[in-house]
């Protein structure tokens, strides 16, 4: 198992999250950033499904009690092994004893451990992905122990490694695909959503992220219907919303845009003051009446 | 029964969102509903998850294996193969609810803003069958209408901090309970000694959208009693099936 010495600023294990009870007002959850958490456990050749340890700002002092393949994939938080400096995206073997931590916070936002095999905790809801009044606990604290499986050294030592720019997380353009109360929204409306810049206010966590900018809003509140994550809402005082992995399964508020995918991950490394444009895809939307 | 005038919209990378005409009643749940057993029962919709709300149903596919005008032309298909039919049953749900003071912190205040006496409120909240319209805000929460007309309250301008698990409250024209302690912006009339949503459960919810709900006034003594039966996971809630 690994020991957590210190738990840096909020660590959780996620995996892609529960799929298959909304319908019960089960939030999907899962990892923030799973262009990274995936990255991490492909290169480690993992199930996808693995969970891994999402780090978010600072990370944690862990010790590993057994061997192990490790990958850090995701926001550069300068990662350390008994204190030198290792690779990001890579495969890291590691031995029973040793410590890795996390210093300063280069790029990004959100980092993301993955262990061969995947972290071996308790799987609910057929997800080991961390959430309140689901799991017992909503982040990992000091002197808590994480079961992972012992990894034999392999005869072949693996060399895969990716370099970090491919997979830039600092674009700051969030492709867009229009919501479905998009409609309602006035031509001058549409151009500031288009070419503003948007800023991350203060709040913003795994639920959702509140943007600085107001738009000015003339759409009457919608019968409260189902929202996903990357949803962009609006709400009557104007302030602008994006849900992310642990939002609610539903909401009463005009959804006005939708996050693509890899821009949910994008905006994942993102925090307080970061700025990004819209980028609008609209060429896939389409309403059929019936 | 002719079938309705349906919207079918993209959400996000992989999902068809279907809309109903936008108004809040039992003709269009049912449909809802039907539609979507429809969909579950014709096999043609492996990794879909489906979810839905007051006036629509959301498809979200894993990825598309045909295009998604395809998929959208097969969901109309299918949507006008429904037969709908004559008669219907459904399961009440008798949930004890413990309408004391020590539960019920806004329920002399709203009594009052009602001219009724609190008493009169109680009979207006537990008399009607509600309807389980769909399940969202929290797991386990219940959307449920019927509410009387003359207990609709504007929610409260501060919403509380901390709500109790088990609160039955009153917000604008709905009313609901909370499965679990979190922050609320409704009026709390009483509680329930029920657990509304268990993540361990092979079913997390006993409700379910198109069921309907009795409130059960009862005793703070009884409300103990089955406290601790719950709490064992020894109690077995009472229902019936009755035809629609």
């Amino acid at each position: 198992m690994v020991k957590i010495i210190k738990p840096g600023f909020y660590t959780n294990i996620q995996d892609l999250g529960r799929h298959g009870f909304q319908h019960y007002g089960v939030p999907i959850s899962g990892a923030m950033d799973q262009n990274a958490s995936q990255l991490a456990n492909a290169l480690l050749n993992n199930n996808r499904k693995d969970a891994v340890m999402e780090l978010t700002m600072t990370g944690p002092s862990l010790q590993f009690y057994k061997n192990a393949n490790i990958c850090v994939c995701g926001a550069d938080m300068t990662p350390k092994l008994n204190d030198r400096l290792i690779s990001m995206n890579s495969v890291i073997p590691i031995k029973k004893g040793d410590i890795l931590s996390f210093g300063k916070l280069n790029s990004g936002f959100r980092a993301y451990l993955a262990i061969s095999g995947g972290f071996q905790t308790v799987e609910i809801m057929n997800s080991r992905s961390m959430f309140d009044n689901i799991s017992t606990e909503t982040k990992l604290l000091k002197n808590d122990e994480i079961n992972y499986l012992e990894h034999q050294e392999p005869s072949i030592r693996p060399n895969s490694k990716i370099r970090q720019g491919v997979f830039s997380h600092e674009s700051d353009s969030i492709d867009v695909f229009k919501g479905p109360e998009f409609e309602f929204l006035s031509r001058s409306q549409r151009d500031v959503l288009s070419f503003q810049k948007f800023t991350v206010s203060k709040y913003n966590n795994r639920m959702a992220y509140q943007l600085e900018e107001r738009l000015q809003n003339i759409i009457k509140p919608i019968i409260t219907s189902m929202v996903l994550p990357g949803t962009v809402q609006l709400t009557p005082s104007g302030q602008l919303i994006i849900l992310m992995r642990d939002c609610q399964t539903t909401g009463g508020y005009p959804r006005i845009l939708q996050l693509s995918d890899s821009a949910i991950n994008k905006m994942a490394q993102k925090t307080t003051s970061n700025y990004f444009r819209f980028k609008l895809i609209d060429d896939t939307f389409l309403t059929v009446v019936e | 029964m002719k079938h309705f005038s349906l919207r079918y919209k993209t959400y996000g990378e992989h999902s068809i969102l279907i809309e109903w005409p936008q108004e809040i009643n039992e003709l269009i749940l049912a449909d809802i509903l039907r539609f979507k057993s429809a969909i579950i029962d014709s096999n043609a919709y492996e990794n879909v998850q489906l979810n839905h709300a007051y006036t629509s149903l959301l498809l979200v596919f894993n990825a598309w294996t045909v295009s998604v005008e395809e998929e959208i032309l097969k969901l109309k298909a299918l949507y006008g193969k429904i037969i709908i039919p004559n008669n219907s049953t459904f399961t009440i749900w008798n949930v004890p609810v413990c309408y004391s003071d020590e539960f019920a912190l806004d329920l002399e205040t709203v009594a009052l803003e009602k001219k009724i006496s609190k008493n009169d409120l109680i009979k207006l909240h537990s008399d009607p069958l509600y309807t389980v319209y769909f399940i969202g805000f929290l797991p386990g929460f219940l959307y449920l209408g019927g509410l009387r007309d003359q207990l609709h309250t504007p929610r409260k301008t501060e919403p509380r901090m901390s709500v109790d698990k088990g609160a039955v409250a009153i917000g604008g024209g709905q009313t609901g309970i909370y499965p679990t302690q979190s922050p609320g912006g409704w009026h709390i009339i009483g509680n329930s000694p029920l657990r509304f949503f268990n993540a361990h459960s092979i079913i997390p919810c006993f409700a379910k959208a198109g069921d309907k709900i009795k409130f059960v006034p009862i005793s703070l003594i009884k409300y103990n009693e089955i406290k601790i039966l719950v709490d064992a996971d020894d109690y077995e809630i009472e229902s019936e099936v009755r035809d629609g």
